[in-house]
This record gives structure tokens, C-alpha cells and sequence, in this order.
């Protein structure tokens, strides 16, 4: 493989990752800010982290959000997961129709996404009283948006797996739900977890949907959003180096995982 | 039998929370306030002409600017050894995941006119710039937001080309412009047309963005969406016919761009 050697090549890419992080950087660094401005730098301080964990509302809007983007992603793994295998054996034709429905919340505009399920709970809402906007109905729309990732993940894994071997310990008096668990359940998990992880960290991520979609309810992009329009306290900023370094140790797990899992593949 | 159980609960919820959702867009944009059918509604989608004409055109620029800074990164990544790759591809993926109102609201600090450019401009003696609220600055806000979604897909198509035909080229002549240009870039068009569509819907449709980077300088289809559901007017049956618009006019540039993808395969499977 021909490594970099042009310096022409490596100042570039050093200026694309400049252009990268140069944000996300600044942000990190007035999370440390003593004061409140966000362009003054006026000396270190741990304070912003301090009251953070003290912020009644910023940790009530965490919750949510954990909350929603843990319930969201197991439901749209369960589901996902399921549809997945029924597609599988599907004949051309509903598979089609079906893999069509399935790409139209990724095509679709999240902000068309958005207003179409506003439009949906208003008007259940209005007929039976029933899904007043909040909790529930950010876990349905985020279900909804992270399905198609579930599906699309596990679907090629499952096209790998080996049905002799399942019809296999069938004949060797497997009962069909362990022999499933056993071979089908245990070749697809990569898929099943990579599917898992997106669906969680596009919920946890989520603006637009939840926008139009939350009522009253906080999450911590609605309230990163109301904050946006006066000013943003550097407690976000401190909080989103969190999750930053969260993600940073998230993501390294499963590249971690996946370097893990090629040899496994081979034998 | 077996494979209705597991799909059922998929296509209950897909019924319920996919098709019927977006059954009621159609529905609203065409009726009007008392329920009867009308194309009123559509009939003032035309109002807002000029504010699809400037979404569409910042949004070109966007995607233009995403493909131009794009197709390089990807091209040179691609080309160092598998380990570096996997760095850099993680590092590229990473700002992904960080929320977007974050990161606009860190660039806000950066571009504003007492911000961190203008000051270090001041200290270095020069001219002060104006580029927070311009058109400028939500163009550079969609390309900051969107441009892994270019640079992804232009790298993976890349790496999957076979280097046989690159050798095949190379021995028989070819210098390097050559076989960038007669096998490279030809052969990483699928990476280039999804990068594009991938740049191109969430830029046409961005709201917010242009508020906080343009201070209200252009409003774009995503702003007037939103204000007819959740700003100063409520106006479902407007706001609806401006999504259905849209939503039309999205699938219009997707089926453009995959006929070209379509007929560039083609062509290319007839020539082999």
C-alpha cells in the first residue's frame, strides 16, 4: 500500500481535520471556561461540571433522554429484528413493497418525518384522548426512525447464515426456538448489536423528530434548543464533553469488537 | 406461517407510524380549514417560490462545496495503508455523533463578530470580517454538518475498486492522471451519487440552521414548515401542502440522480 507521501496530501487532510474538530474543540475548551462568555477565555475552573450534576432540569432532561433512546432502541431492535428474518423469506414482490415502506423514513426529510407523526398524535389525540405528547410518543417516533437501521443492519448478516446447519440440529432433535437461538440467533448478534448501537445513538442525537414531537417533555436537544435562542449555559458545554468522550469510548469498543470478531469468522 | 408471526408486529407498526403518517400529508394539504377538499393549499405553496429557489440554491452550493472538499479526503485516505485508514475513518465518522445545535452553536462562537476569527484577526492587526448572518454562513453551517455523509460513501466505493484493472492500466502505460480519471473517478461514480443525495435532502430540508448561521438573512423551506406547525401561525393544511412540495421534489432529484447511476451501470457492464 502506498502510504502519504506527498505533503501536499497530508497538509490537506491535517485542514479537513482541522475544520473537523475546530468546533468541537472550542466547545471542550469553554467547558473550562471561568466565565460565562463564550468567546472570552478568563481562566480554568471545574465549576460548569460542579453544577451540572447539581442542575435539577439538565439532569431531567438527561434522564429523558436515556430513557427514551434505551426504550426506543430495544423496541426497534426487537421489531427490527423480527421483520428482518420474516423479510427474508418473503417472495420478490411483497419484499419490494415492504423494503419500500421501510427506506421512506430514511428518504423522507426528518423535518417531513416530524410534522407527519405531529400530525398523527394531534389527531389521535383529538378522536380518543389517548398518546398526549410526550414520553410515549418520543419513544414511538424514535422506534419509528431507528427501525430501518435495525432492519438494514441485520438483514445482510442474515443473508450469511448457513440454514443447513439450523435444519441440522433440527434433525439432531434441537427443538425449533433453541435451534434458532442457538445457530440463527448467534451468527446475526454482530448485525443485532451494530443495529442496536446506531438505533441508540440516532435517538440519543435526535432533534428534529423530537422537536415536533415532544409537547412539554425536555430532552436534552429540545433543551440545548430552547437555550440556543438566549444563551447556552457552559454546563452543555461540559456535558456534551461528556458524552463526547462517551461516544469517543463507545465507538473504540466496537471497532474493538469488530477486529475481534474477523478471525472468528474464518474458523 | 411461521414468517407472518415474526413480521406481524413490523408491519402493524409500519402501518400505523410509517404509512399512515405520511398518508395524512397527503390528506392536509388537500383540505382546507372546515375539512372539504381544496388546492388553495397548494395553489399558496407558490407564495413561497423564492423561498424553495434560495433553499434549493444554497443547498447546490452545499452539496457542490461537500463533493469539491470531499471527493480529495476521501481519495487520499483511501489511498494510505488499511490501519491509518481505519483511524482516520473513525476520526472522519466521530463529530457525526455529537448534536448538531451543539456543534452549529460552537461555530456561532467561532464566526460571530466578537468571535474567536474576528478577534485573532483584530490582534493580528487586520480587518475584522462580516460572516456570521450570511447566506455564506449557512452554507459553510450545511457543509460542517453534512460532509461525512459525502465523504463516507466516495471512500467506501474507493476502496472496494479492484486493483487489478489500476495495475492493468499501469502496464500498459497509463500515468497516474490517466488512471485517476479513465478508471478511478469513473469507477467511484456510485459513491459520488449517493454522497450527493445523502448531502443534498438533509441540506434542502434544514431548519434552524439558517437561523442560528444566518440570523434570519434566508428563510428556507424548513423554517416555513415549521412555522406553519409550531410558529407564530397554525396552519397544518399549509404547512402539509409545503412538505408535500418537498417531499415531491426530493424523490424528483433522487430519481434524476439514480437514472443517471442506472444508465452510467449500464454502460459500464456493457462495456466489460
Amino acid at each position: 500500500m502506498i502510504t502519504i507521501k506527498n505533503t501536499f496530501s497530508k497538509i490537506y487532510i491535517c485542514i479537513v481535520f482541522l475544520f473537523l474538530y475546530f468546533p468541537i474543540g472550542t466547545l471542550i475548551a469553554f467547558s473550562f471556561n471561568a466565565s460565562k462568555s463564550r468567546a472570552v477565555w478568563s481562566g480554568f475552573t471545574l465549576h460548569w461540571y460542579k453544577t451540572l450534576f447539581a442542575d435539577g432540569e439538565t439532569l431531567k432532561a438527561i434522564q429523558n433522554t436515556f430513557i427514551i433512546a434505551s426504550t426506543a432502541s430495544i423496541l426497534a431492535t426487537i421489531i427490527g429484528t423480527a421483520a428482518a428474518i420474516g423479510i427474508l423469506k418473503l417472495t420478490k414482490w411483497p419484499r419490494k413493497i415492504i423494503m419500500n415502506i421501510t427506506n421512506l423514513p430514511m428518504v423522507n426529510p426528518e423535518i417531513v418525518t416530524g410534522i407527519s407523526f405531529m400530525l398523527l398524535f394531534t389527531i389521535i389525540q383529538k378522536s380518543t384522548g389517548l398518546l398526549e405528547q410526550g414520553i410515549l410518543t418520543l419513544i414511538i417516533s424514535h422506534t419509528t426512525f431507528c427501525l430501518p437501521y435495525v432492519i438494514l443492519s441485520v438483514l445482510p448478516k442474515l443473508r450469511q447464515v448457513n440454514f443447513s446447519i439450523y435444519e441440522a440440529a433440527l434433525d439432531l432433535g434441537c427443538t425449533p426456538f433453541r435451534a434458532f437461538v442457538k445457530v440463527v440467533l448467534r451468527d446475526i448478534m454482530p448485525g443485532i448489536i451494530t443495529g442496536a448501537i446506531m438505533a441508540f445513538t440516532l435517538s440519543i442525537d435526535d432533534f428534529v423528530v423530537s422537536y415536533f414531537t415532544s409537547g412539554a417533555t425536555q430532552t436534552l436537544s429540545i433543551s440545548i434548543y430552547s437555550m440556543s435562542k438566549r444563551s447556552i449555559s457552559p454546563e452543555i458545554n461540559a456535558l456534551s464533553s461528556i458524552l463526547f468522550l462517551l461516544i469517543l469510548a463507545l465507538l473504540l469498543v466496537v471497532n474493538f469488537r469488530k477486529s475481534e470478531e474477523a478471525p472468528k469468522e474464518i474458523s | 406461517m411461521k414468517k407472518r408471526i415474526v413480521l406481524s408486529p413490523y408491519l402493524v407498526w409500519s402501518t400505523i407510524f410509517i404509512i399512515a403518517p405520511v398518508s395524512l400529508i397527503f390528506i392536509f394539504a388537500f383540505r382546507d380549514i372546515d375539512g372539504n377538499f381544496s388546492l388553495s393549499n397548494l395553489k399558496n405553496v407558490f407564495m413561497y417560490s423564492d423561498v424553495f429557489l434560495s433553499s434549493l440554491s444554497l443547498s447546490i452550493m452545499a452539496t457542490l462545496a461537500c463533493l469539491i472538499i470531499g471527493y480529495p479526503t476521501a481519495y487520499l485516505i483511501s489511498r494510505t495503508n488499511p490501519k491509518t485508514q481505519k483511524l482516520l475513518i473513525a476520526l472522519i465518522a466521530m463529530p457525526m455523533w455529537l448534536n448538531f445545535l451543539l456543534k452549529t452553536y460552537a461555530w456561532m462562537t467561532i464566526l460571530e463578530d466578537n468571535g474567536i476569527i474576528n478577534n485573532l484577526l483584530f490582534y493580528l492587526g487586520l480587518q475584522k470580517l462580516k460572516i456570521i448572518n450570511t447566506q455564506g454562513a449557512v452554507v459553510f453551517g450545511m457543509v460542517y454538518n453534512f460532509i461525512t455523509y459525502m465523504i463516507l460513501p466516495i471512500y467506501s466505493v474507493l476502496i472496494k475498486t479492484d486493483k487489478h484493472i489500476i495495475e492493468a492500466a499501469q502496464d500498459l502505460g497509463a500515468n497516474q492522471n490517466k488512471i485517476f480519471f479513465k478508471i478511478t473517478l469513473p469507477l467511484s461514480i456510485p459513491g459520488i451519487i449517493s454522497g450527493v443525495s445523502m448531502v443534498f435532502v438533509p441540506s434542502v430540508s434544514t431548519f434552524i440552521l439558517s437561523r442560528m448561521l444566518g440570523g434570519g438573512t434566508s428563510l428556507l423551506i424548513g423554517d416555513v414548515i415549521d412555522i406553519q406547525f409550531l410558529g407564530s401561525v397554525y396552519n397544518p393544511w399549509l404547512g402539509s401542502a409545503i412538505s408535500l412540495i418537498l417531499m415531491l421534489l426530493i424523490f424528483l432529484c433522487m430519481a434524476i440522480i439514480n437514472f443517471f447511476d442506472n444508465s452510467k451501470a449500464e454502460k459500464e457492464i456493457a462495456a466489460f
